[in-house]
C-alpha cells in the first residue's frame, strides 16, 4: 500500500453492534479520505451511522473489522489498537460532540485549561491560549462559569475552544452546531475552516444545517451505513 | 490543576456531608478502641495504684478482687515477720449498693490501714486525706457526692472529706475510701435486732450444755460484746498486702509464704493477670472482637462509599479520557479524594471524640499508640478502598461519554 497525504484515511469500516436479534450494521465497508487543510461535511439522515463513523475515526469506538489511519500511520487494525490511543487523541484529534461533553465540576476556562495542562502546556501559557480561544467563540465572559450555568450554545462554543486548544490535527465536530443560532452557527463553521486552511487540519463536521454548506470542501452522504461522495470542490 | 480538588470544591455540601458520615463512623471505631482500652485500664488501675508487691489471700482463692478472700487480720504481723518484708498493711475491699439521692449508687468500699495509710497517696482533686479514725471518708468523683456531704451507711454517718480522680474498681464502680475499720463496720454492718437475736442464741445454746448448768458465770458472758467473747475472732479482713525491702528477692519471700497452708500468694503481676484474664476477661474479648468487626465494617462502608462517588463520576471520568487524560490523572482523582475524606473523617473523629467521650460514664481511653495505628488503619482503608473505585474507573471507556 502506498503511503498516502491522506490526514485520516479508512479501509472497509464496519461496525457492528449487538449479535443475533439485536445484531445493527451501523457502518459498512466504509473506506474514506480527508487531506490535511480539508474541511469535509457528513450529511445523512437520523441513525446513518455517522456518529458511529465519527467515534470510531476518533479512536473511541473500535470497528468491528477495516483499518483506521491517521497521519500516515495505521491506528486501528479491526478493534485492535496499533498505538497509545488515549495520548494519540491528546495530541492529535480534537472532539465536539453531539451532547453536552463539558467537565460539570470545571469551569468554562478550567475546561479548555484540562486539555492544555494534559498536553504539558505551563500553566500562564495555556491559560492565555484558553482565553484567547474564549474570546474568539464570544464565552469569554463566561469563563468562571461551570457548564451548568451556560446555556446550551456556550456549552457548545466552549467544548469547540477545547476541541481546537492543542492545535490537533485532526477536528471531528457531531452537530456542532446544533445548539446555536444562524449567526453563531456559521461563526463556528468559518472557524473550523479557517482551521483546516491555516493550520492545515483535517475536519470532518457532522451537521443538519444546509445553509453552511458553503464552508466545506467536500460533501459526503451517509445512509444506512454506507457512505458516497456527494460534492468536491 | 487539581481535578481532585476542584471536583470537591464543586460538590462540596456533598462532600462534607460525606465527611461528617466517616467521622461519625471513625468515631464510633475510635471510641471502642478506647472503651476497650478503659475496661483493661480500670481493671489494673487498682492494682497499679497501690503499689504492694504481693497480695497475701485466703488460700485458694483468687482474691480480694475476682472473688471473695476472708483472712484473719492477725495474718499483717504474721506476713510483716517474714525477712525481707519491709512493710505489710491490712487490705478490705467490698462493694456495696445503696440509693443515694433517690438513684442507685454502686461504690467499691476500701479500707486503708489507718493510721499509717491515711490515703496520702490519693489523686485528691479537692480536699484532703482523713485525719480521724473513724466517720470520714474520701469518694471517687464519679460517685457524684460532694465535698463535706454526709451519707448514711449502716449505723454510722460518714462525712466526705476528699474527692479523688479517676480511682474505680474492676467493674467501674467508683472507689470510696475509708478507715479500716469503718470499712469493716459497713461490711458487717448487723440490725440491733440480728446482733439481740445472736445474743439470746448463744445464750439458749450454752443453757443447754453440761457447762452453762455447772458455770452459770458465762450464760451472763454468752450476753456481752463479740469483741469481749475470747472464743470470738475479731472482723476478718480481706487481703494483706505488703511490699519488700529494696535489693530482696521478691520469688524468695513469697517462698516462704506459699509454705503457709492457711494463704494464698499472688504477686502485682499475677493480681493484674487474674483481673484482666479473669475477671474483665470476656468482656475484654467481646470487646476487641467488636471493636475489629467495626473496623472491617467501617473499611467496607469507606470502600462503598468511594465506590459510589466514582460511580456519579463515570461521564466525567471517560470525558477526561476522551480528551486524552492518562490513566494516572484518573488514578490520581480518586485516591485523592480517598485520602482527602479518610483524613477529614479521621480529624473529626478526633475532634468528637475529644468532646464526648469523656461524658462516657465509663472512661474512654485513647492513647497515643492507638490513635496512630487507627491513623494507619484508616490511611490503609482509604487506599484499599479507592482500589475498588479505580478498578472501576479503568474500566470506563471514552465512548461512555457520550452515552447518557
Ligand atoms: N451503542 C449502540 N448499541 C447498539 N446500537 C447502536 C449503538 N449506537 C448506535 N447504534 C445504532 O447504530 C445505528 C447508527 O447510529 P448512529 O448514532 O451512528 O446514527 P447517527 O447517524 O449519528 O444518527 P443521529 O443523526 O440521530 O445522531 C442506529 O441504528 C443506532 O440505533
Ligand atoms: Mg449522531
Amino acid at each position: 500500500m502506498m503511503m498516502s497525504d491522506f490526514a485520516i484515511e479508512t479501509d472497509g469500516l464496519t461496525k457492528v453492534y449487538g449479535a443475533g436479534n439485536t445484531e445493527v450494521v451501523a457502518m459498512r465497508e466504509v473506506s474514506v479520505g480527508v487531506r490535511r487543510g480539508e474541511i469535509a461535511a457528513l450529511l445523512g439522515p437520523s441513525g446513518a451511522g455517522k456518529s458511529t463513523l465519527l467515534t470510531a475515526v476518533g479512536l473511541i469506538n473500535p470497528p468491528t473489522s477495516g483499518r483506521i489511519s491517521i497521519g500516515g500511520n495505521l491506528v486501528m487494525d479491526g478493534p485492535r489498537p496499533q498505538t497509545n490511543l488515549t495520548a494519540f487523541r491528546l495530541r492529535h484529534l480534537g472532539f465536539v460532540f453531539q451532547k453536552s461533553n463539558l467537565i460539570p465540576f470545571l469551569t468554562a476556562l478550567e475546561n479548555v485549561l484540562v486539555a492544555l495542562e494534559l498536553n504539558n502546556v505551563g500553566r500562564r501559557s495555556g491559560r492565555k491560549r484558553a482565553m484567547e480561544l474564549l474570546d474568539y467563540l464570544g464565552v469569554a465572559e463566561r469563563a468562571n462559569n461551570h457548564p451548568s450555568m451556560l446555556s446550551g450554545g456556550q456549552q457548545q462554543r466552549v467544548a469547540v475552544a477545547r476541541a481546537l486548544a492543542n492545535n490537533p490535527s485532526v477536528i471531528l465536530a457531531d452537530e456542532p452546531t446544533a445548539a446555536l443560532d444562524s449567526h453563531r452557527g456559521r461563526q463556528v463553521m468559518d472557524l473550523f475552516r479557517k482551521v483546516a486552511h491555516e493550520q492545515g487540519a483535517a475536519v470532518i463536521v457532522v451537521t443538519h444545517d444546509h445553509r453552511a454548506l458553503d464552508v466545506f470542501d467536500t460533501i459526503y452522504e451517509m445512509e444506512d451505513g454506507v457512505v458516497r461522495l456527494s460534492e468536491s470542490r | 490543576m487539581n481535578l481532585a480538588y476542584k471536583d470537591i470544591r464543586h460538590h462540596f455540601g456533598r462532600f462534607t456531608l460525606t465527611a461528617i458520615g466517616i467521622g461519625l463512623l471513625l468515631m464510633i471505631v475510635m471510641g471502642m478502641g478506647g472503651i476497650y482500652r478503659g475496661l483493661v485500664e480500670e481493671a489494673t488501675l487498682l492494682v497499679d495504684a497501690i503499689g504492694a508487691d504481693f497480695w497475701v489471700v485466703q488460700n485458694g482463692t483468687r482474691g480480694p478482687f475476682a472473688e471473695v478472700s476472708r483472712v484473719p487480720s492477725n495474718l499483717v504481723h504474721r506476713v510483716a515477720a517474714v525477712p525481707g518484708v519491709s512493710n505489710a498493711r491490712e487490705f478490705v475491699f467490698h462493694t456495696i449498693q445503696r440509693e443515694h439521692r433517690g438513684k442507685p449508687m454502686r461504690m467499691a468500699v476500701l479500707g486503708l490501714s489507718w493510721p499509717v495509710d491515711k490515703g496520702a497517696w490519693l489523686p485528691l482533686l479537692t480536699g484532703r486525706p482523713l485525719a480521724e479514725g473513724h466517720f470520714e471518708m474520701i469518694a471517687d468523683k464519679t460517685l457524684g457526692l460532694s465535698l463535706n456531704e454526709s451519707i448514711r451507711l449502716g449505723q454510722e454517718t460518714y462525712t466526705v472529706v476528699g474527692i479523688t480522680n479517676g480511682m474505680v474498681g474492676s467493674g467501674g464502680d467508683g472507689l470510696a475510701f475509708f478507715t479500716l475499720s469503718d470499712a469493716q463496720a459497713i461490711q458487717f454492718d448487723l440490725p440491733g435486732e440480728t446482733v439481740r437475736l445472736e445474743r439470746s442464741a448463744r445464750q439458749a445454746r450454752l443453757v443447754g450444755m453440761d457447762w452453762g448448768a455447772t458455770q452459770p458465770n458465762l450464760v451472763d458472758r454468752a450476753a456481752s460484746q463479740s469483741s469481749e467473747i475470747p472464743s470470738l475472732g475479731p472482723p476478718q479482713i480481706s487481703a494483706v498486702i505488703a511490699s519488700i525491702a529494696p535489693g530482696t528477692d521478691l520469688r524468695s519471700v513469697t517462698s516462704i509464704l506459699s509454705g503457709w497452708e492457711d494463704v494464698s500468694v499472688h504477686s502485682r503481676q499475677d493480681q493484674i493477670d487474674l483481673l484482666l484474664q479473669g475477671m474483665v476477661d470476656k468482656a475484654r474479648r467481646q470487646l476487641g472482637l467488636f471493636s475489629a468487626l467495626l473496623t472491617i465494617i467501617s473499611a467496607i462502608i469507606m470502600a462503598l462509599i468511594l465506590y459510589t462517588l466514582t460511580l456519579d463520576k463515570i461521564h466525567d471520568i471517560a470525558l477526561l479520557k476522551l480528551i486524552g487524560a492518562p490513566n494516572k490523572v484518573i488514578l490520581g482523582l480518586i485516591l485523592q479524594q480517598g485520602l482527602v475524606l479518610g483524613s477529614l473523617g479521621y480529624g473529626l473523629a478526633y475532634l468528637i471524640g475529644q468532646k464526648l467521650f469523656p461524658l462516657f460514664p465509663r472512661r474512654v481511653v485513647l492513647t497515643d499508640d492507638d490513635l496512630v495505628r487507627l491513623a494507619f488503619i484508616v490511611l490503609g482503608i482509604s487506599v484499599l478502598a479507592s482500589l475498588l473505585g479505580i478498578w472501576k474507573a479503568l474500566r470506563v471507556t471514552p465512548n461512555e461519554a457520550l452515552s447518557g
